[in-house]
């Protein structure tokens, strides 16, 4: 395929699946609720979605007065940006990938921080105390977390010896990196919760505490872009999830690789959306506790111990 | 961590238990028979109005929604010449029912009355009166009223005795 061709798909897929996942969202949460969720607009409540995004886009886009608007305005597209600009790197399947860079697990970690950004300008540009809260402990808990959530992926690096996503996958050939990478998955994938602000680690927006936290002032298309790009954000960590230890497109032959990528991909969403049923927002002090005393010193300790069987075996 | 898993998987479970919805335009919750919903003015066993304007549901009404205007037919009997319940103001509170000497006003499990247009919750005596004695079936007030009215003089109801007659010394 065509590079040109690629970036249109993905572009367009990622695009048309993330509005798509708020009725998926919303009618698992339902199920796990006891309730039937979204049901009455077209098949299976499907055309909430269209009626979700109408009224997203027929809402007043207003900017308060106080706001620093520069700032104010690009903040929303910053998360946006980085979150796709990741999926540069992701491998759907042998063949359909943007750019296979030889630094990809590190360019996404890159974009991933920068994602950062979004919720510390947003914040600040508020100019309102809970954005600004929001913002701080968003920023805090995205810094601390991204430590180990890179730490916790060394592992699959030195097995492989490649920073590059299509070499990964290749390397599970045999097996899958979740089975000598447990540890290290585990900690990824809460990394990746905390990293894209999901319930539980939903710490920054915080209903109950900070009203919406960093984006309380956005109305509108604005907050349909932190929207969006939170659920572009879920996709892109299931996507690592599944490039990185659970064999990215590699499964049995009877369906093609593209199908099962996705189909790894929606399980980890929809693991996502089970947390979001299950599991209480943990405390903020908590929830740093729980990374810089058990997390970081777990997932180093997952880093020496790979990296010392690797030097055994070379040995 | 353990007591984590098992919230998702207790969790994951509920998927395959009973809806609590009731889906309501297609299914209809069963309503108890002494819901307080819409109120309807019943009928006499033959089917004369019950309600004698006695205006004590009117007073009873804590949000002053119910208006009426007594009257007298040739025969002595009272009847309320207009009734009017402004449902846009009705808290279905029952007390009028309560109040109600006659069991004329009742309120029925019915609280399917939306309109589009607000002037259209404003219940006339035609929109009220029901064909049905409602919850009281057989009661007729003017048979044990002691009240002389045409067809029935004063005494001749059921469980009336005979007026007594003061002129008489006899017991």
């Amino acid at each position: 395929m065509s590079p040109l061709l690629i970036v249109i798909c993905v572009l367009g897929g990622l695009l048309l699946i993330a509005p798509g996942l708020i009725w998926v969202e919303r009618r698992l949460l339902a199920v796990w609720q006891d309730r039937y969720g979204p049901n009455r607009a077209g098949p299976l409540g499907l055309l909430v979605v269209l009626a979700d995004t109408l009224k997203l886009f027929f809402k007043e886009d207003w900017i308060p007065p106080f706001a620093d608007r520069k700032v104010f305005v690009l903040a929303p597209a910053i998360v946006v940006i980085t979150v796709l600009m990741s999926f540069v790197i992701v491998p759907f399947s042998p063949g359909i990938i943007v750019v296979d860079l030889n630094i990809g697990v590190l360019f996404f970690l890159a974009m991933s921080s920068m994602g950062a950004y979004s919720i510390i300008l947003g914040g600040w540009a508020s100019n309102n105390k809970y954005s600004l809260l929001g913002a701080m402990r968003g920023a805090a808990q995205m810094i601390s977390y991204e430590v180990f959530m890179g730490l916790s992926l060394m592992g699959v690096v030195l097995i492989t010896g490649s920073f590059s996503l299509h070499d990964i996958v290749e390397a599970q050939r045999n097996m899958w990196f979740i089975i000598p990478q447990f540890l290290g998955f585990i900690i990824f994938l809460i990394a990746g919760i905390a990293e894209t602000h999901r319930l539980p680690f939903d710490i920054p927006e915080a209903e109950s505490e900070l009203i919406a936290g960093f984006h309380s002032e956005y109305s509108g298309m604005k907050f349909g872009m932190f929207f969006v790009g939170e659920y572009i954000g879920i996709m892109l960590i299931s996507c690592m999830v599944t490039c990185l230890f659970l064999g990215g497109w590699l499964g049995p032959a009877f369906l093609p690789p593209i199908v099962w990528f996705a189909l790894k991909m929606f399980a980890f969403i929809g693991l996502f959306i089970l947390l979001r049923a299950s599991l209480p927002r943990p405390r903020y002090d908590q929830l740093m506790e729980f990374g810089w005393k058990i997390l970081l010193p777990l997932s180093i300790l997952n880093l020496v111990v790979t990296a010392g069987i690797i030097l055994w075996n070379e040995s | 961590m353990i007591s984590i898993i098992r919230t998702m998987w207790l969790t994951f479970l509920h998927m395959f238990h009973k809806r609590a919805t009731i889906q309501y335009p297609e299914e209809k919750i069963k309503l108890p028979a002494r819901w307080r919903g819409r109120i309807v003015l019943t009928r006499d066993p033959d089917m004369g109005e019950r309600c004698v304007g006695c205006y004590l549901c009117a007073a009873a009404c804590p949000v002053d929604c119910i208006s009426l205007q007594a009257t007298e037919d040739e025969h002595g009997r009272r009847y309320p010449e207009f009734f009017r319940i402004n449902f846009s103001r009705c808290i279905f509170c029952g007390y009028c029912e309560e109040a109600c000497p006659t069991y004329a006003i009742q309120l029925i499990p019915d609280f399917e009355m939306g309109e589009y247009n607000r002037q259209n919750l404003v219940y006339e005596k035609q929109d009220l009166l029901i064909n049905s004695e409602g919850k009281y079936p057989g009661y007729n007030y003017y048979n044990v009223a002691g009240l002389a009215v045409k067809g029935k003089d004063k005494g001749e109801g059921a469980n009336e005795l005979a007026p007594v007659d003061v002129h008489s010394l006899l017991p």
